[in-house]
């Protein structure tokens, strides 16, 4: 029973990291650009709802109304402008100028919200459980969180299998030249991935703030988890990336059984064995390597 | 409405120091196939994909319905009406058959083609429209790169290297579409290394060598022997033995 307590633990937290993940893959995937300032973005959309929304007289539960559209709109733009520029240039320049965001986007949170952690303000919510045996508490936030993940990934996999847009967005992921030859602007579909990819992290970033506390600095830490997700599920594959936050946190629960000092240790260990045994990743194409 | 759509004049190409196309002219009719012929790097491919937006040129002019082109986006030129069918099929590697058309007819203009025109065009396709594109051969897929150029309904289709690395059964059953595609009003320029199977098809011949204009004339007018000279270049006489020369 203890077992099976870690690995419904291991699923909720996997299920936020599956939600914080799923932006950094489709960036990847389709704009070939890995966004070091993916997980401070998250971070600023809960100061966001934390300290913004307020003044709008809505309460923090339902500041994803508005901030993840926001963060939508900030991807396009963003993308349109910095990170286009920058792979114009050359892609090593886009690690750069996203690890410069997060340096300038962390600095700017301390100075004006100081270190202190915040969270997001859910009421009793938090406290409340589903106790479906003796030792097992099913927290309603994280599975809340975990029910989003899914719900969005699946959305996501709608969109992008089921609609004209969706199709052209894969197009540009597979061969960019070739999309464009088909009458597609891959500039404005760039736009599109990194519009999505910012409104899915925006919501992760809420998410975090419901499930616990966040500060300047978190952006990093689930960033690394993030991008250990989504190279254990497979680049490219969505259900991956699900699959892969889940396995990453059951590795991370079952070392924190044994030593909470081990939690971080266990899931970086299963990323290293996947690495080393099915670089692909669990649902990733071997033609994605090539 | 002039008798020419497409008009490329002057035009020079460099790859860095590399120059590709060097000061190339010629027009294409419409409703006419011209074949540009030439050996492997005499510029050919960089030559249509210049005209289809993906290299920008670095003197000369493209012009297109009377309309200067030479600035638009490959994207804004498949609106206009020209599409490049690319050398190595290029399809989405990802999707299946049917999702290659779909993207290809997404931004689609008004005209002929749509998918089930293309389904009509080659009969295997209905059957297997589910499967991925790399479960077709290397023919089937030269089709399906063919068909998802086609639904865009282009006035210009630009085919690069058609026959690379297919069986010559299978390329003569490609080419043998090439009349039934005009006939619904679009012009055609075809690269070929395969040289009999260019003049062919085509109405008009252009050959390039090293990047320039070595013939150019129809393939009634044309003997094989000016073709090879134009094709090879004069120095493949120069490398006849001087003592066979003499004799």
């Amino acid at each position: 029973m203890i077992w099976l307590n870690v690995v419904v633990q291991g699923v909720l937290v996997g299920g936020f990291y599956a939600l914080f993940a799923c932006g950094l893959s489709l960036m990847f995937g389709v704009l070939k650009v890995i966004n070091l300032a993916h997980g401070d973005m998250a971070v600023v959309a809960g100061y966001v709802a934390v300290f913004l929304t307020p003044h709008l007289h809505i309460s923090e539960v339902w500041s994803f109304l508005v901030v993840v559209p926001i963060f939508g709109l900030l991807g396009y733009v963003v993308q349109r402008t910095l990170i286009q520029k920058s792979i114009d240039r050359d892609p090593f320049t886009t690690l750069l100028v996203t690890f410069g965001l997060s340096v300038v986007i962390e600095n700017l949170l301390l100075e004006i919200y100081t270190a202190n952690g915040q969270s997001v303000n859910i009421g009793t919510l938090i406290s409340k459980s589903w106790h479906p045996a003796s030792i097992i508490y099913v927290s309603y936030v994280s599975l809340g969180v975990l029910a989003v993940a899914v719900v969005v990934l699946g959305l996501l996999q709608l969109f992008l299998s089921r609609t004209g847009t969706g199709r052209l967005i894969r197009a540009v992921a597979d061969d960019r030249e070739a999309a464009q030859l088909s009458g597609a602007n891959y500039r404005h579909v760039f736009g599109i991935a990194a519009a999505i990819a910012f409104a899915t992290v925006a919501l992760a970033g809420i998410a975090y703030g419901m499930m616990t506390q966040f500060a300047p600095t978190s952006g990093g830490v689930n960033l690394l988890f993030a991008f250990e997700a989504v190279v254990i599920g497979g680049i490219g594959s969505l259900w991956g990336t699900l699959i892969g936050g889940v396995a990453l946190g059951v590795a991370q629960q079952f070392g924190a059984h044994f030593n909470p000092e081990y939690q971080i240790l266990a899931g970086n260990l299963l990323f290293l064995v996947v690495l080393a045994i099915r670089p692909q990743g669990l649902f990733g194409r071997r033609t994605a390597l090539s | 409405m002039s008798d020419v759509l497409l008009d490329v004049a002057g035009l020079s190409v460099h790859h860095g120091q590399l120059c590709a196309v060097d000061d190339v002219s010629f027009s294409l009719r419409r409703g006419e196939i011209l074949a540009m012929i030439g050996a492997n790097g005499a510029g050919k491919s960089t030559l249509l994909r210049t005209i289809a937006g993906l290299h920008k040129p670095s003197s000369g002019l493209v012009s297109f319905d009377g309309a200067d082109v030479a600035k638009l986006s490959p994207n804004r030129r498949v609106r206009l009406g020209i599409s490049l069918v690319p050398e190595g099929r290029r399809l989405f590697s990802s999707m299946t058959l049917e999702e290659n058309l779909q993207v290809g007819a997404y931004r689609a203009r008004r005209g002929p083609f749509d998918i089930a025109r293309v389904y009509e065009l080659f009969e295997w396709m209905p059957g297997r429209r589910k499967q991925s594109v790399w479960q077709l051969s290397g023919g089937e897929q030269q089709a399906v790169a063919i068909g998802r150029a086609l639904v865009a309904n282009p006035k210009v289709l630009l085919l690069d290297e058609l026959s690379l690395g297919l069986a010559p059964i299978v390329i003569e059953r490609i080419y043998a579409l090439v009349p039934e595609i005009v006939a619904q009003g679009v012009s055609i320029l075809i690269v070929e290394q395969d040289v009999a199977q260019g003049v062919a098809v085509a109405d008009r011949v252009h050959c390039l060598l090293e990047g320039r204009t070595s013939l150019v004339g129809t393939p009634a007018d044309l003997t094989s022997e000016q073709i090879d000279h134009a094709y090879f270049g004069a120095d493949l006489r120069h490398a006849v033995p001087k003592e066979e020369a003499d004799e």
